[in-house]
């Protein structure tokens, strides 16, 4: 293991070759994506989890302590953490993949709380710094499918958001969740390259938004989340495509009415609000039987679309006797 | 223009027409086409074969507005012929590598996805006109009948710019500048043609 206790670092007897070097210790994010790149298929996803969140003894900046989850995707090659920070569609920060990752440090993700109001007993507001500690923070392991025809697998740090809402009290009457996301002009000066509605919104039935794969998201890598990736605090619904899941969250509405969301608000036609991912209904300008898996050769990169990204088990029967091609 | 110059500047021209497709075979050579390969390619070739259209249509106006730039004539075919070459890749690389060499997705796509459509249309367009690029055709042709058949490049340009409009996400205007371009050489002829007419006459007058 490349990572050591300090117990084992201050002890006299260890021989100079067992101790890693001081760069190479420091540069052990790029080790540990390296090792994702390279090794997930020699070493298996187990193996590979031990490696991303090794002994919590060790603790760097920004890194997080993390459990296992068994809602954690297996069996699947993880997207290398380059491609993950160097591939976004965050058009507050420029619509081009690679801007986010030069423009997105400009977000700045402290101070952050989350405001959640609506149909709540009481509207609360939520530090990160409790949001971090509410619940353990779990290492999730999502298949991510983007409306646009392209697919990662990413390790992501969370909790259901479920946790979330039931700290929110909402009432009875609360059938929507609508999630808005941090947006200033004058920080995120690329919002105009495009023609969207800013703030972003997007939203969540509430049965959606409880369903225990329905992630409140604050890390990656056993990380903290990097801001082109929506710092601090994001959601993900992994069986739903990539806009569903709205970046760097600041308010968390309840209502009782489908609320307006983005890009179905800029073209009703291509992005419907439930947005399942689903191979049998099209985008009106592609198909989406298939999928470009991220970082693979162009030869080897097209891999079939999974009904529901492949969770089906867990969220199909929240559609039962639903039209998905009505409610697409 | 001499001839050493001429030939300098056509190699040159070769170089940076190659220059994209180079970068492209470096890149799949040592695995290093960024996060999306497929994605990189079709980009990369739709642009270029845009791009060296719309430079191909500013040739003409340029040797309008100055003589002494009548020479860049023989440099038209070879920026036609390339372009030609960067379309046929991308849609070779459509063909392989989105649509898997299934007939069936290429036909539906043809008929159902309107940006491929306008793709493909704006590809066979080019066809007939790469085809009779030689001497030897505009000799059989007669240089006006292939003058004529030579104007559906318009047609295939604007089809090209819709293609491209329709396949980026509503809202997003990345096309918007190579449009802007492409209306400006549109509108360049008639307006130097107004302007030539005009001077003829007070030169005569």
């Amino acid at each position: 293991m490349l990572i050591r206790k300090h117990d084992a670092l201050s002890g006299s007897d260890i021989r100079s070759s067992e101790i890693t070097p001081k760069e190479k210790w420091l540069n052990r994010r790029s080790f540990i994506t390296a090792a994702a790149a390279t090794g997930a298929v020699a070493l298996g996803t187990g193996r590979l989890r031990e490696i991303l969140s090794p002994s919590s003894s060790v603790q760097a900046a920004g890194k997080l302590d993390t459990v296992k989850s068994p809602l954690s995707t297996t069996g699947e090659e993880l997207t290398s953490f380059q491609d993950i920070t160097h591939y976004n569609n965050f058009y507050e920060f420029g619509v081009d993949k690679s801007a986010p990752s030069q423009n997105a440090g400009a977000l700045p993700t402290r101070p952050w709380s989350i405001k959640a109001s609506g149909l709540v007993k009481t509207p609360k507001t939520f530090d990160i710094d409790t949001l971090l500690k509410l619940r353990p923070l779990e290492d999730r392991t999502y298949r991510f499918r983007c409306v646009e025809g392209w697919s990662m697998v990413v390790p992501w740090v969370g909790y259901s958001l479920s946790e979330l809402i039931k700290e929110c009290d909402p009432l009875p009457s609360a059938k929507f969740v609508q999630f808005i996301s941090y947006f200033d002009k004058k920080v995120e000066k690329w919002q105009s390259q495009s023609q969207i509605f800013w703030p972003y919104s997007e939203g969540l039935r509430m049965d959606e938004a409880m369903n225990p794969l329905t992630l409140l998201t604050m890390g990656l890598y056993g990380d903290v989340l990097p801001n082109q990736d929506g710092a601090p605090v994001r959601i993900i619904v992994p069986w739903k495509y990539g806009f569903k899941s709205a970046k760097s969250i600041v308010q968390i509405k309840f209502l009782d009415k489908q609320p307006p969301t983005t890009w179905n608000d800029l073209a009703a036609n291509e992005y419907g609000f439930y947005s399942n991912v689903n191979p049998n209904v099209d985008h009106p300008r592609w198909s989406q039987k298939t999928e470009r898996r991220i970082g693979q050769p162009f030869y080897a990169q097209r891999h079939p679309t999974l009904m529901f990204n492949g969770y089906g088990d867990f969220v199909a029967a929240m559609y039962k006797g639903m039209d998905l091609r009505k409610y697409y | 223009m001499n001839k050493p110059a001429l030939i300098t500047l056509k190699v040159l021209t070769w170089i940076a027409c190659l220059y994209p497709l180079a970068i492209l075979i470096y890149g799949a050579v040592t695995n290093n086409l960024g996060p999306d390969p497929t994605g990189r390619i079709e980009f990369a070739t739709g642009n270029t074969a845009l791009n060296l259209l719309v430079i191909s249509l500013a040739i003409t106006p340029l040797r309008q507005l100055w003589s002494r730039l009548s020479w860049l004539i023989k440099f038209r075919r070879l920026l036609g012929l390339f372009a030609f070459f960067y379309a046929s890749i991308h849609l070779m690389a459509y063909v392989g590598l989105y649509a898997y060499f299934d007939p069936n997705t290429i036909v539906q796509d043809i008929a159902k996805r309107r940006f491929i459509t306008a793709g493909v249309t704006a590809w066979l367009l080019l066809v007939p006109l790469a085809l009779t690029s030689t001497t030897g055709s505009i000799r059989r042709l007669g240089g006006k009948r292939w003058n004529q058949l030579h104007k559906l490049v318009y047609v295939s340009v604007c089809l090209g710019l819709l293609h491209y409009w329709w396949q980026v996400k509503t809202g997003v205007l990345a096309p918007l500048w190579i449009t802007l371009i492409m209306a400006a050489l549109f509108l360049a002829r008639p307006v130097l043609g107004w302007w030539k007419a005009k001077r003829v006459k007070t030169l005569s007058a």
